[in-house]
C-alpha cells in the first residue's frame, strides 16, 4: 500500500484510548459482573482480548470474550462477484442477563454493526448490547453509534481507515490512506 | 473473496484439493448453527432451490432440504412419483421448466450415472448431484471427508478401507476421487463379482481379502449392500456375504485400535456390518449425518455467488 496520508494514533495512543474505554465500560455499567466482550473478526477479536486483559487488571474480575463472523449476516451478498469466506462464531458463555459489548476497529457505514447485532440476537438474548469501536471515521448509512469510542477522526469517503495490530499485523497504528 | 468458481457442484473427480478443503472449511463454520436454538441465518433469503429426486431418499433428500432452509432459503420438493415425469417428461424438459420459474439451482438425484451433468448444461441455474446411478454422490464423499478431518485432524498418510459393494458405490467413487486427492492412502475390498475392474488406476488398492484392507487401518467405511440395484447374481445370500465380509467386532481387531467405523445408510444389520460395531464405540455414523447438513450448508453458500461472476 502508498503512503500514508496521516498517522492517527500510534501504539501509546492506542493503548490509552483503550485504556480509557475499559474504564468508561466500567463506569457505565457499574462494574463488570455482567458484562461480556464479543469482538467482531477480525481485528475487533483481539481488540476485545486488550480490552477484557484491562478489566481484569481494574477490576480484578475475569470478562468473558467471544467471537464473532458477520459474513452470513451481510447485506450485500448479492453485489458481490464471489462469497467472502466464511469463519466460525464462538461465544462461548450464554447471553441472557448479560451486558455484550460489541468490538470493532472501525465504523464506518454502520452496515458490519447492523449485521452484528443481527448475527448476536440470533445466537441468544443478552440483556443488553453496547458498541466500542476504536476509530469512528463518520459517514453512516444505518441509525448506528457507538458507545465507545477511541477517536473520532472527520474522513472523506476517497480516503480508507487502517487499523493496523500487534496480533495481525505485527505492529500497532492507526493510518489514513487515499483510496488507490 | 472465496466462493467456488463454477456453477455446478457434480462430482469430486472434477474438484481440487483447494476447492475441497474450501467446501470442508466452509462447513465447519457453519456447523454451529445445526446446534444453535435459533437454527436460521439470512444469508441466502430470497433465493429458493428444488429437491428432483428420481431415486428413494431420505437422509439426503432432507438433509439438503434442512441445509438450505437453515440458511434462510425457499425449499421445494418434487416428488417424481406423481409429477409430469410421469407423463413421459424428459429430464432436460423437466430441468429446464424448473428453472424458468426462477430457480438458483436443482438438487437432483437420478439412477442413470451423468444425469446432472446433462441437466447441467441445459440450465442456467446451479446443479447439485445428490447421487447419480453408480457414478458419484460429492456431498457424501465431502460429509465423509468433513467426518474424517475433524476426527483425524487431516489425511495425509492416513489409511482408508472402503469395504463392499464397490461395484454399485457412488459413495465409494466420489470417496475415492476425493481422498486420494488430499492424500490419504486408500484401500477398497469386496467380493471378486462387486469389484469393478481397473479400479487401480483410481490410485487405490484393491484387495479380495477383507483382512487385508482392516490391517491398520485408520478408517472403515463399510458400504451399504445396494440389493436393489444387483439384476444378476452377485451373491449367493446376505448370510454368506455377511461370513466373508461383515465388519464384525473380530474383524475390527485388524484394525487401529482408534480407527473409525462409517457407514453412509441406509444401515443392513448383520448383513455388511454387525449390530456390535454400528452401535459402538468406534462408529461416527450419526456424525456423519450432522456434517452432511453442513457440508450441503457449505456447498450451497459457495455456489450462490457465481451467477453475479460470470
Amino acid at each position: 500500500m502508498a503512503e500514508p496520508k496521516a498517522m492517527l494514533m500510534d501504539a501509546a495512543q492506542m493503548n490509552r484510548a483503550l485504556s480509557r474505554i475499559a474504564h468508561e465500560i466500567i463506569e457505565r455499567n457499574k462494574g463488570v459482573e455482567r458484562v461480556t466482550l464479543v469482538g467482531i473478526r477480525r481485528r475487533g477479536v483481539p481488540l476485545a482480548r486488550r480490552l477484557a486483559q484491562r478489566l481484569q487488571e481494574f477490576e480484578g474480575r475475569e470478562v468473558p470474550v467471544g467471537t464473532l463472523d458477520i459474513t452470513l449476516y451481510r447485506d450485500d451478498l448479492s453485489e458481490l462477484s464471489s462469497v467472502p469466506q466464511v469463519h466460525k462464531s464462538d461465544v462461548p458463555f450464554k447471553l441472557p442477563g448479560k451486558v455484550v459489548v460489541l468490538v470493532d476497529d472501525v465504523l464506518y457505514t454502520g452496515r458490519t454493526a447492523r449485521a452484528a447485532l443481527d448475527a448476536l440476537l440470533d445466537i441468544g438474548r443478552p440483556a443488553a448490547i453496547q458498541l466500542a469501536v476504536l476509530v469512528d471515521r463518520g459517514h453512516r448509512e444505518l441509525p448506528i453509534r457507538a458507545d465507545y469510542v477511541g477517536k473520532n477522526v472527520p474522513t472523506s469517503r476517497h480516503e480508507v481507515v487502517e487499523v493496523h495490530l500487534t496480533e495481525v499485523d505485527g505492529e500497532d497504528f492507526v493510518a489514513l490512506y487515499d483510496l488507490p | 473473496m472465496g466462493g467456488l468458481k463454477r456453477k455446478d457442484l457434480l462430482g469430486l473427480q472434477e474438484l481440487s484439493a483447494e476447492e475441497i478443503d474450501l467446501i470442508l472449511n466452509t462447513a465447519e463454520a457453519l456447523k454451529e448453527i445445526v446446534t444453535r436454538p435459533i437454527k436460521k441465518v439470512p444469508t441466502l433469503k430470497g433465493r429458493s432451490y428444488v429437491t428432483l429426486f428420481y431415486e428413494n431418499s431420505t437422509r439426503t433428500a432432507k438433509s439438503f432440504e434442512l441445509a438450505a432452509k437453515y440458511l434462510g432459503a425457499d425449499v421445494v420438493n418434487v416428488a417424481v412419483g406423481s409429477s409430469s415425469v410421469k407423463k413421459g417428461e424428459s429430464l432436460r424438459d423437466t430441468v429446464m421448466n424448473l428453472n424458468a420459474m426462477g430457480l438458483d439451482g436443482i438438487i437432483i438425484r437420478h439412477p442413470q450415472g451423468g444425469a446432472p451433468h446433462l441437466a447441467a448444461q441445459a440450465v442456467s441455474c446451479s446443479v447439485i448431484n445428490a447421487g447419480d446411478g453408480i457414478h458419484e454422490h460429492p456431498t457424501q464423499g465431502l460429509l465423509d471427508m468433513l467426518t474424517i478431518r475433524q476426527r483425524k485432524g487431516g489425511f495425509r498418510g492416513l489409511k482408508v478401507a472402503i469395504i463392499g459393494d464397490i461395484l454399485h458405490s457412488r459413495v465409494a467413487r466420489s470417496n475415492i476421487h476425493g481422498l486420494t486427492k488430499c492424500g490419504a492412502e486408500v484401500w477398497v475390498a469386496g467380493p471378486s463379482t462387486l469389484l469393478p475392474p481397473g479400479f487401480e488406476e483410481l490410485g487405490v488398492k484393491v484387495c479380495t481379502r477383507v483382512e487385508e484392507a482392516l490391517e491398520g487401518a485408520d478408517v472403515v467405511n463399510v458400504l451399504r449392500l445396494q440389493l436393489e440395484r444387483m439384476e444378476r447374481a452377485f451373491l449367493p445370500t446376505s448370510r454368506e456375504y455377511h461370513r466373508f465380509w461383515g465388519i464384525t467386532p473380530e474383524r475390527m481387531r485388524l484394525a487401529k485400535p482408534d480407527a473409525l467405523v462409517m457407514h453412509p445408510g441406509p444401515l443392513n444389520r448383520g448383513v455388511e456390518i454387525s449390530s456390535y460395531v454400528a452401535d459402538g464405540d468406534q462408529a461416527v455414523i450419526q456424525e456423519q449425518v450432522t456434517n452432511g447438513v453442513a457440508v450441503r450448508m457449505a456447498v450451497l453458500y459457495l455456489l450462490a455467488s457465481r451467477g453475479d461472476a460470470a
